[in-house]
Formats: structure tokens, C-alpha cells, sequence
């Protein structure tokens, strides 16, 4: 347990200090940590469920709190909420197979036995039972207020009558466990292997002596560009290299090791160039609920450049990015300011900035992010295959159960 | 004191091996300025505890550390030592997983060299520094990487023995009217060998001598082909150290200030031909808070986010995060604001304050739980936490410490410092620059001045108790429902208070640096041509003179320098005269200016040699101006330029009138005799001068009977003059 702690804090501190950064990294550390989080995690007997779900959700508010603008951290930590709820439900409902079995069975005997009244509150107890376990609680159980503790020691009382059940049960509870972790390994591998899903699909989007625009430097659309490559697809990459933090610049370098015709241009050349662009292509920090995009700063102006020529727009996305919160204000509340020296240099511009002088002072704003609309992205191309903006709320649905929206 | 030195060396090699095993990156951070500067908020509360955009400053440079990968920490506790150490018992640095936090507390030490003193003898009994270190002061705030600066001292120390430190460097640009660099402290001169990076030369440009002259050694340009002198620079007050720099403190035990006496020392004494060298960082940030000023420029610094991520909306060492919005404002989620108030660029605002209606706020910090009422304005302050703000107070440019209320309708004049819980009477305007604190001023200066506050914080709590009974009886300095003293500016300072204020400085400041540097310049220019000699003279007189705003006045006592020297040296008149044109052209004058002054010139000269009475005086003048009336020949060609002169000549009678004032009539008949003065001329300023007031006529009725005389002699169309002139 403590070593788990350890890890824990030392995660967050490496978040809040901005040492790790970048969705996939964050994505894989998170999602390593909340394994072992959860393989360290002692389960009570009753509602195992509920106590992976109050360790991990308790770890994940802490590692998003570290850095909220790492959206990555947030799905990951809901995807391994949805995947213990997911498994908690097949397992209900496994053993709710097997109880109603059982209980059929019973309801013979006491039939026999005792009569009718008592058959028949059974009956409608099991059925509520597996309602509130079966599905989340519906607004009607709320309203009827059929209370849940009032179930729970039905069905133990229940389980009294047969040996067999407890054993069940603690069985049971290893099964939860390893199943969510299998669940989890299937996330890593998932999380790992995005590039190469998205990689796959390079082929359809990408045809010969096409010339394809993308601004800064995204893993993700690397493979993307050289899996067309390797498929003797020959087409010319124009990179924007993404002021101020060049990361183009090191793209096109990767891209030219591995033999792909690439040109170099200045961000503010985009609007020039698109023109001659027959696709943009480039990676996202994160999508939102709404199919907006979060991605590197700059990307709004592609995007817009990309409408006015009628040039579509491609956002490659891992499904770890997928964010199920809707963007409000998010120029700055999903945004990062970061140090201005990455624009200029402190001691050049020094004499300008002294704010005592009462005159002009220089103020320098240097944002991670831009935001993209949706009306903008022609085609979201995830791990899963193509899909419209419009589409994603219901990708989201898929990813994400809704108790965990607000975590 | 060899023996010593051997003591040290072996330890030192030991260590080398201990090194190469375990390379463990240690700091030594002192938790103590050694200065007044922060007087007298420092008197209650450590300065690394003073909060810098809501959190306190220590937590900076802890959390800079940790991040550098700083592994070992030795926080040197001085004064308030048990506040330092209970506030580090509470954050979360005690307990932090990568970073170990060490304290040592001393009460004795007053200066830095006796911290790093004590340390060596620690050092000897516990050997607990294995290597270099970083030897930082509490207050930096800096997001510079530090591993591969110590690799790189580690690398040169290997290659040279001698190489003891590096110091960082940053590049600023200062002020050229002030002479202070952006944090406010002294003009920083400094010669960097350019390829070694060795620093060569170490200067601060005190403000006493602000035109003085860098003094460098010859044989440092013997030594080294060439040299890169510096003035942008800022020294961060970061240094790599050897464990050799702790030796040599106990060596000399003189040693107090790090820059004053250890870097002059090793590189003016070439103590065991020690070498310090340089590291210029580019990127990223680090500053020293050594002053209000450079408190302010620092916390702009931290908002306008150049230390990233050391930012108010990250959480980088237990402090709560703000939320960072549109134009730099930072404000804690849970701040009660009124619709109506009106929170301008750059403001942080933190946790449970309240805002209350109409108030105007901008380019401030306020702390947490503050409650500020209606209509107030704050404006590039600094407010601490839980302070009260009544309605319709005024706060500009000032700092104001944890629990100070101020009532109604009070105003706080920039550069205002308010230490702990003063209160600030209804509607009192506490003056600009003005430190309030309940604590009387310390009235004696000790001999250990240099001690940053009474050295035990138990004495002052004492103090304080006591002063808050005389408080109650005592009307107070700050109106009648406030309590506080305002404290006297001391050490004569009052004129640099307005450098190191937190305020920006004034406008009128300005005007007058930039106009005395205007002085200046023209000067140098004026004085190029000519020899060497005069500059200084020029100088020296320039420094008492009162209007500098008068070109005139300096365009005069130019050309008296000239005429005088000319008059010294024998010089031709042709030559002088072409420099008096010079002048006339660098200060674009007129030729009746030139009249006047080179005739002041001389008449001064005839005034100031010695002599006993008027005849003698009279004597001097006629030689002088016999002398040189073809130099004031050259100017009075015209009918103007010769009233010119004789304005002047009246407007220095009047200014001496006992010694002047009785010859003016003769010298006038004089300058008449030596055809300086045409006859026309004098009549036209008789004319001019007759309709003047009767104060004015004095020398005009003095010499009537010449004018007279003049009169008839030109209606009688040149009689014989010689006669005339004979009788008189």
C-alpha cells in the first residue's frame, strides 16, 4: 500500500511540475498506475465494486487536479471507472442468472411449504434487486424510493440458505478483481497500439502525388504519414512548424529519415500554401464531447485556412483522447499560458518590462492550445475508423458511463 | 594556517572518492538576507516568509531545488529561526519524497560569511556536504536546470583545481537614467574572459560616483588576450560551489558579504590564484528579491508567468491553485466579487476575499481572506492576507502586511510599506515612502546592524504585547483610531528611498535624472574639443550649480572656462575665439550670447583677482579688457550685440553692486575709449533704459553726465574728444 501512495504522489508531483507531459505519455502512466492501484486495492465482500471504484476515483481526482490541462489523465481514469462498472455488471448479472435459478428453485419449496404471500414479495425483492443492480438506479426507483440497503440483506439472508453462495461470492470477488485488470491490460495495450490502428487506415485517406499539410509534431500522425509511405503511396508533406516551440522542425526531420518528401513552412505561410494542399492532417491534444479539438496552437488558423479552400480537415485521435466534457471557454480554461521565453528572450527585452516605469510595459501571452470547432474538422480518423464530428458524443457514450462524467 | 589548507585539501580528496560513488546534489539555502532592507515588515516575521504573489518566498526556492534535482537541502536558519523551522514542519517539504530538508540553526551568525563559517565547522565535526553544492539565498525565484550547470563545474573543477565556483548570470538591461538594474540593486560591471567564461572583474556601480569610471587591472589584459566587459548583466546570486569556498571562508574571517568580500577577494587578492567563473543562462528565469523594488519587479515577473511553472495556477509546492482567466487576472474560485467592481490586467486574487462594489483594482496581489469594501481603489499593490479594507480607501504602489485594517476613507501614498496588524485611521493619508509598523523604529544602531531583526522572535512578541497596551493610551501617529509608528527614514537615505520603493518612480524623478543626464551629455560633447583639463573643470562646476535647466548658464560658464584658461595658457585670441564659436554652435547660441558671456567672462576674471580697492579693480579690468578686446571685438560688430554687453556688464553691477557698481561708469567710458562700445550704442540702451522702472535706473543715472557728455559730443559732430576725456 504505501509504495502505491509513493507512486502516487510522485505522479502528481511529476504532473504539477509539467515533467511529464504530452497525452500518450500521461495516458500510459496513468493508466499503469491506477493498475497497480487497483491490483494493491483490498476488496471488502459486499460491493467490491464500490470500493475499486472509491480508490480509483480518489487517486484520479488527485491526478487531475495536478494538471488539469492534461485531459488525457481525466479519460483514462473514467475509461478504468466504466471498465470496473462494466465488469461489476456482467458479473451481477452473471449471478443474478444463477440466484434466480435458485430462487426458483426455493420458491417451489416454500410454495410447497408455506404457501403464497410470501413467493410473491420474494419475487418482486429479486426483481428489485436486479433492477438496482442490473442498471443504474432509473428516476422511477429513485421516486418509488425502494431503499437498497432494504435488498441487501434480503439477498444475504438468502444467501445464508445455501454453503455454496459465500464461496460463490469470495470467488466472486477475485473475479471482479482479475477481470478488471485483464480489463485495464486490454486499456494499456489499447492506449499503446492507437498508432497503429490509426496507422492502418493511412491507405484510404492518403493517395498518390497528394500533398498533405500538418502543423507541429504529433506521434500519432507520423505513423500516420510514413504507414502511407511504406505502402509505396508517394505524396509531399508540407510541415508548419508550430511557433514557438518548432516542434515541426522535428517532425520534418523524422519524416525525412524515413524518405518522405517534406517541405518546412513558417505557421503564418499556411493560409499561402493550402492551395496547393490536397489534405490537413494533424493530431489532436484531446476532442471534445462536442467534436471540437484541442491541438497545438496554431491549429484554429489551419483549420480556418482549410474551410476557405474547401480542403479537409483530418484530426487523428487515439481513444484515449477522447474527452467526454463539453468545452466551455476554452481558450482559457482548457488552455495553458506558458513561460514567455519560449517567444523572446528575457535580457533583449528586459528594459521593456519594467511595469514601474508607468509607460508601456511588454506583455507577452504564449498559449499551449488552440481550440478548434467542430464545424471546422471534416473527419475525426480514431483507433476504431472514421467518424464525424456529430459523431463523437456517441463514441463517448460507448468509452464512458455517465456517473463518471464528474468525477 | 598552511596546516589548515593541507586539513582541507585531504578532506577534499576523500570526499573526490565519496563523489564518485555517491554524486549527491546538496544545497545550501540561507533563510536569512543579512540585510535591513525589508525593515520593518523583517522585524516580525523571517523574510523568506513573506509571501510573493501568495505564496511565501522559501517555497520558491525549495520547490525550484526539488525540481532542478536537487536532492539534500540545508536550509540555514538565522534570525526567527523558529518560524522558518515551524513553517517547514507544516508544508510538505519535511516529509517530500525526493528532496530532503535539512535546517541549521544559528543565532550568532549576522552575515553570510559567518553562516558559510559555521557550516565549515559543522561540516568538520559531521562531514554532511560531500561535494559541490548550490548555495542559494531563500528569496531567489528562479526555473533554471541546475544538473548540467553542477556537471559542468564538476568537469572544469576536474580539469583545473582551482576552479571553485560558478556564478549564474542572466542578461537585464539597466536603467540608464538610474543606474539600478530592474530589481533595483546597483549597476552591475563585470569582465568575463569570452572563451573561458572566467570572471575577470566584479564591480557594482555605486551610486555614489554614478559617472564614475570603470577601473580595470593591466595585467588582466596581459593576461588574457581578450576580455568581454559587461554592464546588462544580473548577477542571480546563484553559485556553484566548491567545498574549497568553505575553507576559505574560515581563512578569512573577515569575509561578510558573498559579492563584497569573497569574490572581491579572490579576484583582486588572488587568494591561492582561486578561479571563479561564469554561466550566462538565456532561457529561463532567476532573480534575487533583495528590495521592495525588486519585490515588485519579481512578483510582475511571476504574473506575467517568465518562472514557469512556478506560476499562481499551478500547484507546485502545496499551495492552492488559482484560475488563471483573460488578461493575466488570477483569481481563486471561491472569491465573492461584486458585479460592479472592476478587476483590471495582471491581478491575483486569492481564496474567501471579498470584493465589494465599485472598487477599481489593477496590477495588485491580494492575499487570502481579505475583505475590501465599496468604492476603494488598489492599484499596483501588494495586499497580505487577511487584511480589512473600509470603504473608499485609496492604496497605490504599496505593500500591506497580513492583518492591517484600514479605515474609511484612508489613503496610502505610493511606496507606503505597512508592517503586521497597523491600523490605519479613518481618512488619514499616510505619507509616500513611509514604513509603519507597530514596532518602534530601533533607535540605536548596533554594531551588528547587519543582523536582519532582533535575533530572538520571543523578545519581540514581548514587544509587541507591550506596545499594544501603550497603544490603547497613546494617540497614534496614524490618526486617532489607528496604531502604528511611522518610522523615520534613517541613514540619511531619504533621497534613495524613492530607488528601492516598491512604488515605480516618480515622473519628476525622472525629469530630473533624465535632464542632469542631458547636462551631461551636452557637456562631454562641448568638452570634447577641447583639451582635457577643462572637462574637469566643467564638471566641477557643474556639480554646484543650481538651475540646471538654464543652457544659458551652462553656455556661460563654458566660455568662462575658456577665457580663463586662455588667459592662463596665453592662448591666441584667434584660437579662442574659434572655440567660443564652437561652443556658440554646440549650444546653439547667438553671436550678442557669446558677447555677453565672453564680456561676463572677463569682468569675473578682473572681480575675482585679488585686489584692495575700487581703483585697483578698475586697474585689473582695464588690463583685461584692454588685453582682449579684440577677442570681445570679434562678437560686438553689431549695434545689438553691444547692448548685449552692456545689459550684462549692468546685470553683474547689480549683482555686486559694492564692488561693480561704483566703476560701471568707468569701464563704460573704458569699453567707449577702447572702441568696443560704439556711442550709438550706449545711446540706445540710455533710450531703452528710460522708460524702466526707478530700480532700474540706478546705473543709469550714475553715469548721465557720460551719456550727456556723449549727446553733445555727437551733435557736435566730433569735437576734439582728447580734452574732454583729459578733465575726466
Amino acid at each position: 500500500m504505501p509504495d502505491v501512495q509513493s507512486m502516487v504522489a510522485e505522479f502528481v508531483n511529476k504532473l504539477r511540475k509539467r515533467k511529464i507531459e504530452g497525452s500518450q505519455a500521461t495516458a500510459k502512466c496513468t493508466v499503469e498506475l491506477l493498475r497497480s492501484v487497483i491490483s494493491h486495492q483490498r476488496v471488502p465482500h459486499a460491493n467490491q465494486a464500490a470500493a475499486l471504484i472509491d480508490a480509483v476515483k480518489a487517486v484520479g481526482q488527485q491526478l487531475v487536479a495536478a494538471n488539469p490541462v492534461e485531459l488525457a489523465v481525466g479519460n483514462v481514469v473514467r475509461r478504468v471507472l466504466h471498465i470496473i462498472r462494466e465488469e461489476d455488471l456482467s458479473l451481477t448479472t452473471a449471478a443474478m442468472a444463477g440466484l434466480d435459478l435458485l430462487d426458483a428453485s426455493d420458491d417451489d419449496d416454500i410454495d410447497n411449504c408455506k404457501g403464497i404471500g410470501y413467493p410473491a414479495m420474494s419475487a418482486a425483492v429479486v426483481a428489485a434487486a436486479a433492477r438496482s443492480t442490473l442498471r443504474p438506479p432509473s428516476l422511477q426507483t429513485l421516486l418509488e424510493g425502494t431503499p437498497e440497503s432494504a435488498t441487501v440483506p434480503y439477498t444475504s439472508s438468502s444467501g445464508a440458505d445455501s454453503e455454496s453462495k459465500t464461496a460463490d461470492k469470495s470467488s466472486l470477488t477475485r473475479k471482479l478483481k482479475h477481470d478488471v485488470i485483464e480489463g485495464v491490460n486490454q486499456l494499456i495495450q489499447e492506449i499503446s497500439g492507437c498508432h497503429e490502428q490509426i496507422a492502418e487506415q493511412a491507405i484510404e485517406h492518403i493517395h498518390q502525388n497528394e500533398v498533405i499539410l500538418t502543423l507541429g509534431s504529433s506521434r500519432t500522425v507520423l505513423e500516420f504519414l510514413c504507414a502511407a509511405k511504406e505502402k509505396k503511396r508517394s505524396f509531399r508533406v508540407f510541415v508548419a512548424e508550430g511557433a514557438p516551440r518548432y516542434q515541426g522542425h522535428l517532425l520534418a526531420k523524422e519524416l525525412v529519415a524515413r524518405g518522405l518528401q517534406t517541405t518546412v513552412i513558417t505557421d503564418s505561410a499556411v493560409f499561402a500554401m493550402i492551395s496547393r494542399v490536397n489534405m490537413v492532417i494533424i493530431g489532436a491534444h484531446a476532442v471534445m464531447a462536442n467534436g471540437g479539438v484541442i491541438g497545438p496552437v496554431g491549429v484554429n488558423m489551419a483549420a480556418l485556412a482549410a474551410k476557405k479552400h474547401a480542403v479537409p480537415f483530418v484530426v487523428l485521435a487515439g481513444s484515449h483522447k477522447l474527452c467526454p466534457l463539453y468545452p466551455h471557454n476554452p481558450e482559457v480554461l482548457l488552455n495553458e499560458l506558458r513561460s514567455p521565453s519560449e517567444l523572446l528572450d528575457f535580457g533583449e527585452f528586459s528594459d521593456c518590462l519594467d511595469f514601474g516605469a508607468g509607460s508601456g510595459s511588454l506583455q507577452v501571452v504564449n498559449p499551449t492550445f488552440d481550440y478548434v470547432p467542430p464545424n471546422l474538422v471534416s473527419l475525426f480518423i480514431t483507433d476504431t475508423g472514421g467518424h464525424n464530428p456529430s459523431y463523437m458524443y456517441r463514441l463517448i457514450a460507448d468509452y464512458y458511463s455517465a456517473d463518471d462524467l464528474v468525477m | 594556517m598552511g596546516a589548515q589548507k593541507k586539513g582541507g585539501g585531504g578532506a577534499r580528496v576523500s570526499e573526490d572518492a565519496e563523489e564518485q560513488s555517491h554524486q549527491r546534489l546538496q544545497a545550501i539555502l540561507l533563510a536569512d538576507s543579512f540585510a535591513t532592507k525589508f525593515r520593518p515588515v523583517t522585524l516580525e516575521r523571517p523574510k523568506v516568509l513573506l509571501p510573493i504573489v501568495n505564496v511565501p518566498m522559501i517555497d520558491y526556492t525549495l520547490a525550484w531545488l526539488e525540481y532542478a534535482g536537487i536532492e539534500e537541502v540545508f536550509v540555514f536558519c538565522c534570525a526567527h529561526s523558529i518560524q522558518i523551522i515551524e513553517y517547514l514542519e507544516k508544508s510538505e517539504w519535511y516529509s517530500h519524497p525526493n528532496l530532503v530538508v535539512r535546517t541549521i540553526e544559528s543565532h550568532k551568525s549576522i552575515s553570510a560569511g559567518d553562516a558559510l563559517r559555521y557550516m565549515y565547522e559543522q561540516q568538520t565535526e559531521t562531514s554532511q556536504i560531500q561535494g559541490d553544492f548550490v548555495l542559494v539565498s531563500g528569496d531567489t525565484v528562479s526555473n533554471m536546470p541546475l544538473a548540467d550547470l553542477i556537471q559542468e563545474h564538476r568537469e572544469r573543477k576536474k580539469k583545473d583545481e582551482k576552479a571553485i565556483m560558478t556564478m549564474v548570470i542572466k542578461q537585464s538591461k539597466s536603467s540608464s537614467l538610474t543606474h539600478q538594474s530592474r530589481l533595483g540593486t546597483d549597476q552591475l560591471f563585470i569582465a568575463v574572459d569570452p572563451l573561458t567564461k572566467q570572471l575577470l572583474h566584479y564591480e557594482e556601480d555605486k551610486i555614489d560616483h554614478p559617472r564614475g569610471s570603470v577601473c580595470l587591472d593591466k595585467s588582466l589584459l596581459e593576461s588574457n588576450p581578450s576580455v568581454l566587459v559587461c554592464n546588462d548583466m544580473q548577477d542571480c546570486y546563484i553559485d556553484i560551489c566548491s567545498p574549497e569556498v568553505l575553507s576559505l571562508f574560515e581563512d578569512n574571517f573577515d569575509y561578510q558579504h558573498l559579492r563584497r568580500h569573497f569574490v572581491k577577494g579572490v579576484l583582486v587578492d588572488d587568494i591561492m590564484g582561486y578561479k571563479i567563473f561564469t554561466h550566462e543562462i538565456h532561457s529561463s528565469y532567476a532573480a534575487r528579491i533583495d528590495n521592495f523594488r525588486s519585490y515588485d519587479t519579481v512578483s510582475k515577473d511571476i504574473i506575467q508567468r517568465w518562472t514557469f511553472p512556478y506560476v499562481p495556477d499551478i500547484n507546485f509546492s502545496g499551495n492552492r491553485p488559482l484560475k488563471l482567466g483573460r488578461q493575466g487576472i488570477y483569481r481563486a474560485c471561491d472569491v465573492i466579487q461584486s458585479r460592479s467592481a472592476d478587476v483590471g490586467a495582471s491581478s491575483v486574487i486569492g481564496y474567501g476575499t471579498k470584493i465589494g462594489d465599485g472598487d477599481k483594482i489593477l496590477n495588485s496581489v491580494i492575499g487570502n481572506g481579505c475583505s475590501i469594501g465599496s468604492n476603494v481603489v488598489i492599484e499596483g499593490s501588494y495586499i497580505w492576507n487577511n487584511v480589512t479594507i473600509e470603504d473608499g480607501c485609496e492604496i497605490r504602489n504599496a505593500i500591506v502586511s497580513d492583518g492591517v485594517k484600514i479605515r474609511a476613507g484612508a489613503v496610502l501614498q505610493p511606496g507606503v510599506v505597512l508592517s503586521f496588524n497597523v491600523v490605519v485611521g479613518r481618512d488619514f493619508v499616510v505619507p509616500a515612502y513611509s514604513k509603519v509598523s507597530l514596532l518602534q523604529q530601533p533607535t540605536t544602531e548596533d554594531s551588528d546592524e547587519e543582523l536582519e531583526y532582533a535575533d530572538s522572535s520571543s523578545r519581540t512578541a514581548d514587544h509587541l504585547s507591550g506596545l499594544n497596551l501603550q497603544m490603547e493610551s497613546k494617540a497614534s501617529e496614524l490618526g486617532p483610531d489607528g496604531a502604528g509608528y511611522i518610522w523615520e527614514v534613517c541613514e540619511g537615505a531619504h533621497d534613495e528611498e524613492w530607488k528601492h520603493s516598491v512604488a515605480p518612480i516618480p515622473e519628476d524623478k525622472l525629469a530630473e535624472i533624465t535632464q542632469a543626464i542631458d547636462d551631461d551629455d551636452t557637456d562631454d560633447e562641448s568638452v570634447v574639443p577641447t583639451s582635457g583639463e577643462l572637462k574637469s573643470d566643467a564638471d566641477s562646476i557643474n556639480t554646484d550649480m543650481n538651475d540646471p535647466n538654464d543652457d544659458y548658464y551652462d553656455f556661460e560658464k563654458e566660455v568662462e572656462g575658456t577665457v580663463l584658461r586662455a588667459v592662463e595658457e596665453n592662448i591666441k585670441v584667434d584660437l579662442v575665439t574659434l572655440e567660443i564659436n564652437g561652443l556658440r554652435l554646440s549650444y546653439n547660441m547667438e553671436s550678442a550670447d557669446c558677447a555677453g558671456a565672453t564680456f561676463y567672462s572677463m569682468m569675473k576674471l578682473a572681480v575675482d583677482t585679488p585686489h584692495n580697492s575700487a581703483s585697483e579693480l578698475y586697474k585689473n579690468a582695464a588690463s583685461i579688457i584692454t588685453k582682449w578686446k579684440e577677442l570681445l571685438g570679434f562678437y560686438v560688430k553689431k549695434i545689438d550685440e553691444q547692448i548685449e554687453v552692456i545689459m550684462k556688464f549692468e546685470e553683474m553691477c547689480q549683482e555686486s553692486p559694492k564692488e561693480l557698481g561704483p566703476l560701471f561708469t568707468q569701464i563704460l567710458h573704458l569699453l567707449y575709449d577702447k572702441d568696443v562700445l560704439q556711442e550709438d550704442a550706449i545711446l540706445r540702451w540710455a533710450e531703452e533704459k528710460a522708460g524702466a522702472d526707478e530700480a532700474d535706473k540706478v546705473y543709469l543715472k550714475q553715469c548721465e553726465t557720460f551719456i550727456q557728455w556723449l549727446k553733445e559730443a555727437s551733435e557736435e559732430e566730433d569735437e576734439d574728444d582728447e580734452d574732454e576725456e583729459e578733465d575726466d
